[in-house]
Parts: C-alpha cells; sequence; structure tokens
C-alpha cells in the first residue's frame, strides 16, 4: 500500500508541476506568434492566448508514460489512455487551427476510442447502482465510440467562461478518483490522480481573469480522457452523473438548436451584456437555451458569479457520483 | 434566478439514470428469445439493443418535458 501511496505523489507531482512550469513559457511563445482570441467578457476585450492545450498534455504524458514505463500495472488500460487523449488533443489543435465543420469533432473522437478497443481495455459490463450489471459485448463496443465523443465535447460545450472548464474538471475529476477508491479500483485510481492536477495547475492560469485558454485541444484532451477513464475503469455511470452539470449544458443546447453545430456558427449569442459590462441573458428568441443563460435568467450578474453557480452544480454532481459510487456495493 | 431549480433537474436526471438501469437490469438484461436456432443469439442481443435504444429514446423525451416544467419561466424569458 506504501508503495501505491508514493507513487500516488509522485504522479500527482508530474502531473501539477510540468503545467505549472510550461504553462507560462507557452503563453510567452502564443503571445510571440500573436495565437490569441478576444475575451468578449472582459472590460475592453483583453486579447487571450489560446490554445493551452499543450501544456495540459505535457502533464498527462509526463505522469502517465511514468505509470505506464516504470510500474508494470495496468499497463494495457494506460497505454489506452495515453493513446485515446494524445489523438483527442490532436483533434482538438486540428480545431483550434482550422474552422471545421460541426461533425468533425464527433466523428474524430469517436476514432480516439478506437485503440481502447483494439487493446482491449475495457471490460464489456455495464455497473448500476442497486441493480448490479448487464453484460452486453457488442452494445459495449457502441457504447465506447459513443462515449469519448461525449465527455470530449461536453467539457468543450462547458469551456465558455473564464477559468469554468478546469475548475469543473478538478471537481469532476477528483469525484471520479474518489468513486474509483470506494469501488476499490486502486490501479485506474492512481491513473486518474494526473486529470485532477493537470486541471488544477492549469486553473492557477485560466481562473478570472484567464491569463490563457485552453482552446479544442485542451478542452477535448481533458474530456477524452475523461471518458478512457471511465471506460478503463468500469465506471461508466458514476462517471456520468459527476459530469451532470456539463450534459444539461449539452443536452439544453441540442434540444434548442435541433442540431449538431459548432458554437462559433451559432448567429444568435445566448448572452449579452449589460452597460457595467454584467453578463445578462439575451431576449433573442434564435439563440440557443444553454446552462449560462439559465443561470442568468433571473437577472445581470458577473462571470465570477456565474463561475461560482457553475462550481456549486459541479459539487452537488460530485457528491451524487460519489453516493452511486457507494450504492454499487449494495443490491436490492 | 432561481438556481434551485437547477440543482433540482440535476436530482431528478439522477434518479432517471438508477431507475433506467434498474430496468435494464432487471427486466430487459433477463429476457431471452430461443427457438430460432443459430440466429436466436443475434435475435436476443438485437431486441435487447432495440429495447434499450427506446429506453433511451423515452429518457430523453422525459428528460424534455421535465426541463419544460422545470424551467418554464427561464424558457419563456
Amino acid at each position: 500500500m506504501l508503495d501505491k501511496i508514493i507513487l500516488a505523489i509522485l504522479v500527482s507531482s508530474m502531473a501539477f508541476f510540468s503545467v505549472y512550469i510550461t504553462t507560462p513559457f507557452l503563453i510567452k511563445v502564443l503571445e510571440k506568434r500573436n495565437l490569441t482570441v478576444k475575451d468578449y467578457n472582459r472590460v475592453g476585450g483583453a486579447m487571450v492566448p489560446r490554445p493551452g492545450g499543450p501544456s495540459i498534455l505535457v502533464g498527462i504524458l509526463a505522469s502517465e508514460l511514468t505509470l505506464y514505463a516504470f510500474f508494470s500495472f495496468s499497463s494495457v488500460e494506460i497505454l489506452a489512455i495515453i493513446i485515446t487523449t494524445s489523438i483527442a488533443f490532436v483533434v482538438g489543435l486540428i480545431d483550434d487551427c482550422k474552422v471545421l465543420g460541426g461533425w468533425f469533432k464527433p466523428v474524430a473522437l469517436a476514432i480516439s476510442a478506437i485503440p481502447i478497443i483494439l487493446l482491449g481495455a475495457y471490460n464489456p459490463h455495464l455497473s448500476f447502482p442497486l441493480f448490479g450489471f448487464v453484460r452486453i459485448p457488442e452494445l459495449y463496443i457502441a457504447l465506447i465510440i459513443f462515449m469519448i465523443p461525449v465527455t470530449g465535447n461536453t467539457i468543450n460545450s462547458i469551456d465558455v467562461l473564464n477559468g469554468v472548464a478546469s475548475r469543473f474538471m478538478i471537481i469532476t475529476s477528483f469525484a471520479l478518483t474518489a468513486s474509483l477508491f470506494i469501488i476499490h479500483n486502486y490501479d485506474i485510481a492512481l491513473a486518474s490522480l494526473p486529470l485532477g492536477f493537470v486541471s488544477l495547475a492549469f486553473y492557477k492560469y485560466h481562473k478570472f481573469p484567464s491569463r490563457i485558454f485552453p482552446g479544442d485541444s485542451g478542452a477535448l484532451t481533458l474530456g477524452a480522457m475523461y471518458g478512457a477513464l471511465a471506460i478503463v475503469g468500469h465506471v461508466e455511470i458514476i462517471a456520468a452523473v459527476a459530469l451532470l452539470p456539463a450534459v444539461i449544458n449539452s443536452f439544453l443546447f441540442l434540444s434548442s438548436v435541433k442540431r449538431i453545430i459548432e458554437h462559433r456558427q451559432i448567429k444568435s449569442n445566448p448572452v449579452t451584456h449589460t452597460d457595467d459590462f454584467k453578463l445578462m441573458a439575451t431576449t433573442d428568441k434564435e439563440a440557443p437555451i444553454t446552462l449560462v443563460r439559465l443561470i442568468l435568467a433571473g437577472g445581470p450578474m458577473t462571470e465570477k458569479q456565474v463561475g461560482f453557480v457553475i462550481f456549486r452544480l459541479a459539487i452537488f454532481s460530485a457528491v451524487l457520483a460519489i453516493v452511486t459510487a457507494f450504492m454499487m456495493g449494495v443490491k436490492i | 434566478m432561481k438556481e434551485i431549480q437547477i440543482f433540482l433537474f440535476i436530482f431528478v436526471m439522477w434518479i432517471l439514470i438508477i431507475v433506467g438501469g434498474g430496468l435494464l437490469v432487471s427486466i430487459v438484461a433477463p429476457m431471452t428469445i430461443n427457438g430460432y436456432g443459430k440466429l436466436g443469439s443475434i435475435l436476443d442481443s438485437g431486441v435487447k439493443a432495440l429495447i434499450a435504444m427506446i429506453l433511451v429514446v423515452v429518457w430523453i423525451f422525459t428528460l424534455s418535458k421535465i426541463k419544460n416544467w422545470i424551467f418554464h419561466k427561464q424558457i419563456k424569458n
């Protein structure tokens, strides 16, 4: 047990400090190359470097490769996490550099799930709280291909305000780690630690006022790794519960626009500004319904206040996920 | 803002996930289709997959109705 505690400290430190140290350099490089985007929610519209995906990937690879190279446990699962996450990063980076159609990301992310299937890093059982599990060999492969695009795009869709995506990932991934410990899947719990610590280190630079945006490469990397962990750790349902606020955001968006489109293709913005630069829900009937728009329906709020509401929702879902993990051990 | 409504929506989603899982595990999974030879297992999986997909559609439909009910005022705004 002691060796695993030491290992946990080692990979967590590697994940955290890799991102903590490399991100300032990335910010400088992006600024030098003029790879910046306007922060429309900030007074004066400051230009913020993007994407932060490369430093996030460095943190994930440094820690996961250490686990893979020096420790023999769950090597197939860790390899599947590394490859899927890396492909998702490339997909995101392409999307950061080039404006592509709404279908590109889901299809490309579905391809990034294939290494999990080819390496056989899954167990075709779907476990439900209280009722046990179902064995679905053929359907489970479809579930894998479906899950990575869903988690990737869901995290990407919540990356709308300063610090929201990274803070959301901190809470969600630590809830997933806690759940993996509760169901005694210690190896994958160890492999999941870097996700939380990478998000924590990135949050230092992403929090309001952001010094860097994760971009599609950052958000998809985090989301795809989360999905891969859920599959190889056999905690699909728990992972879905922890992700519920982001799922609601995607659900509201899709049910209002009724098709898969890129955020940048939306003509009417769901959020507008007051004279004192607070965020305010638009009255435009054509604008999609999003989580932020719903939060703002009661009246204008500052960006920080909206972020704090999403933070409370994430905490609530994390608690439900941990309750679900405990319920996995109970059969009725 | 009635933040409580969003919390309620998350809670309802969670309950629906648990109930849906219960239906799958205790009713759909134990079902067996026999008497079709080699086609039996394919038919068995196909029917179960179809029921699962119908359940997902019902789940989304229910969620959409609950969403309209919970966020009625906000969506109208």
